[in-house]
């Protein structure tokens, strides 16, 4: 920590000089040269520009981590240790004052936010649900599921062909979506009940895949790409359409102007119980025996073996949990969407669910909610950007994790006070 | 002295290969014994095996009358068997009281609070360390934190896959002198060891294991004394 005193401007300049040369390599050919009709331009300033940037980004940083401030924060990084921090067994935690005044504001925004605000806030909603689901899987029991999305569309799916074919409201299909998705989560999980890591994700992957493919090619069933319409979430049988064919209309019931935003204020309140329903109920699972035996399964499989932990009972639980909570949000996205097909349930969203689970702290509950949120509302705010969003994504996922690489709120646990007088 | 625990012509393989080869042996009630051998020679096999990981292919693992080498992992730790794994295994990221939680996982949560004090008196290091992260302690502690949890479960019979793995010599004093403590309660221990002097010290009998096979049995003073064991795991004369 000595010679933190002076800066070693020659060090920077050397620094800056060589990710100069590197971002010339790399946006001389993809900045510089424009295709145009049956010709080049070549846009010299351009890469002028995007070199000059780097290279003063690149001096600055390599200067700054020279300071003692620099010196101290890479040092944080080098030595961030992994694993959870302990509280002490008293401690309180802050969220008692914060959880009634996010109730509070939440259920206040359907009537001041603009429809255009309140279906972004859905939507994070939404994903709220999808990785809370998917981080009892993966965040909790340490299973690496890459088709976690294949729930989500069971879910979706099963709201619209319910409609279709059983004349099942979304009221009705709410929870026997959610066991759907479970008992396909049971389905997927026997097989891989002995499969670890790389081969676990890869086997799920196919499953997310496989189920993609049965939505696009049994079209007789799901209508393929053509897509399927959901039905809309109803208040006890008021439907929130312009005009019901049977019955009374919500507006019509309350004598109000027909509003399109009443659908989505009621979606998002029955949404807004649902996931404070669900974060209660992880909440409670987590601090029982079977939210500790997943935890212990992530942390050493042999060792829960030689504890006698029933195993196939512990994984199956939590891919049931997971998956019937990924059915849940499924069928919100539906009637959310009015309309849905397979091109929704890619890949991608796997992989964006994931990232919401590990970007908010693998089974940190409160890490995953403000995830949910930064990776859903993001986006949108990132319109203005046009065709550089994906790229401005990628950029803050990527300072995120040199930020904070165990996630955005780290696992702590509580420590358990013994009795008084027991043991000294 | 009734038998607690035998195994009867037991043959176990790993794919083409033999791992354990018509070993028999018994343990009996409220005594201490030992299963030494080299690297490689079966020891955490049979151990293993008794949990059904591996399963055996042939004879019989009786368990106070009862056959269990086809019974389930939780059936066996269930019944009154608990172990130490090999390597220790305690749950890294776990504070010390939520992996003793998790050795009442065959029996239940009921007597948790109970028999948690009394691993604390019987281990006070770990009343010590109650709140912190396992993977923050040394290498005898979390020795010391398997042990306890094992006996989390009120177990009837305790196996012990080389409690001294990895230790320094005056820890694995320490360790075995934990030992001699819990089984001066009437626990009966079945303790699989490399370090042949102090588990032979310790044990009423021993069993010794060469390539699958149980080569020699007798007291533990007399395997102690044996011209041929000195040799192989005593370091010579």
């Amino acid at each position: 920590m000595s010679q933190a005193a002076g800066v070693n401007f020659k060090k920077s300049t050397i620094d800056a000089l060589i990710a100069g040369f590197l971002a010339l390599i790399l946006f001389g050919p993809i900045v510089g040269v424009l295709l145009d009709g049956y010709q080049f331009n070549f846009e010299t300033d351009r890469v002028a520009w995007m070199v000059a940037i780097v290279a003063i980004g690149r001096f600055a940083i390599s200067s700054f981590f020279q300071t003692e401030k620099g010196i101290a924060m890479s040092f944080r990084y080098a030595n961030s240790n992994d694993g959870a921090t302990v509280l002490a067994p008293g401690h309180k935690s802050k969220m008692v004052w914060i959880i009634p005044l996010v109730i509070v504001i939440g259920l206040l925004i359907p009537f001041i936010a603009s429809k255009y605000v309140l279906t972004v806030v859905i939507l994070g909603l939404i994903y709220v649900l999808l990785g809370l689901g998917l981080n009892i899987v993966v965040g909790l029991a340490g299973l690496l599921d890459l088709g976690f999305v294949g729930f989500y569309a069971i879910g979706a799916y099963g709201l619209a062909l319910g409609y279709e074919n059983l004349g099942l409201g979304f009221w009705s299909m709410l929870p026997i979506a959610a066991i759907l998705a479970a008992v396909a989560g049971a389905i997927l999980g026997f097989p891989v009940l002995r499969m670890h890591g790389d081969y676990l994700a890869i086997v799920t992957l196919g499953f997310g895949e496989i189920i993609r493919l049965v939505l696009t090619n049994w079209a007789s069933f799901t209508h393929g790409p053509n897509g399927i319409s959901a039905p809309l979430p109803t208040l006890f049988g008021l439907e929130f359409k312009r005009r019901s064919r049977d019955g009374e209309t919500f507006h019509e019931f309350f004598n109000l102007p027909y509003d399109s935003a009443y659908k989505y204020m009621f979606i998002y309140l029955v949404l807004f119980a649902v996931v404070w329903a669900v974060l209660f109920i992880k909440h409670r699972l987590v601090k029982m025996p079977i939210g500790r035996a997943w935890e212990a399964l992530r942390e050493d499989e042999i060792a829960c073996r030689s504890l006698g932990l029933n195993h196939v009972l512990v994984k199956l639980s939590a891919f049931m949990l997971g998956a019937s909570t990924g059915g849940l949000a499924g069928v919100f996205f539906a009637t959310y969407q009015g309309f849905i097909n397979p091109s929704s349930f890619t890949f991608f969203e796997s992989a964006l669910i994931l990232a919401i689970v590990v970007l908010g702290g693998m089974g940190s509950t409160l890490g995953v909610v403000i995830a949910a949120f930064f990776l859903t509302v993001l986006p949108e705010m990132l319109r203005e950007f046009a065709e550089y969003r994906v790229l401005m994504f990628g950029i803050l996922m990527v300072v995120m994790m040199i930020w904070k690489p165990r996630g955005i709120v780290r696992v702590t646990r509580t420590g358990f006070a013994p009795k008084q007088g027991a043991v000294k | 002295m009734t038998t607690l625990m035998e195994f009867k012509d037991v043959d176990v393989y790993y794919g083409p290969i033999q791992a354990l080869k018509k070993v028999s042996l018994s343990v009996n009630e409220g005594e201490i014994a030992t299963l030494i051998g080299a690297n490689g020679a079966g020891k955490s096999t049979l151990l293993m095996s008794i949990f059904g990981q591996p399963r055996i292919s042939s004879g019989e693992i009786i368990y106070r009358g009862e056959d269990i080498s086809q019974k389930s992992a939780h059936y066996v730790a269930s019944h009154g068997l608990a172990q130490s794994p090999e390597g220790r295994r305690i749950f890294p990221g776990m504070s010390v009281e939520e992996n003793l939680l998790m050795g009442t996982i065959p029996i239940g949560m009921d007597h948790a609070e109970e028999d948690m004090q009394r691993m604390f008196e019987l281990f006070p290091r770990l009343l010590e360390r109650r709140n912190q992260r396992a993977s923050t302690m040394s290498g005898g502690e979390q020795q010391m934190l398997a042990i306890a949890r094992a006996l989390m479960s009120r177990p009837k019979l305790l196996l012990l896959d080389e409690p001294s793995l990895g230790l320094a010599p005056i820890i694995v004093k320490q360790i075995f002198q934990i030992l001699k403590d819990v089984a001066s309660t009437g626990m009966t221990i079945f303790l699989v060891e490399q370090n042949a002097n102090h588990a032979l010290k310790l044990a009423d009998r021993g069993y010794v294991m060469v390539n699958g096979e149980i080569r020699m049995a007798g007291t533990g003073q007399e395997l102690l004394v044996n011209p041929e064991v000195r040799d192989a795991y005593l370091g010579g004369h």
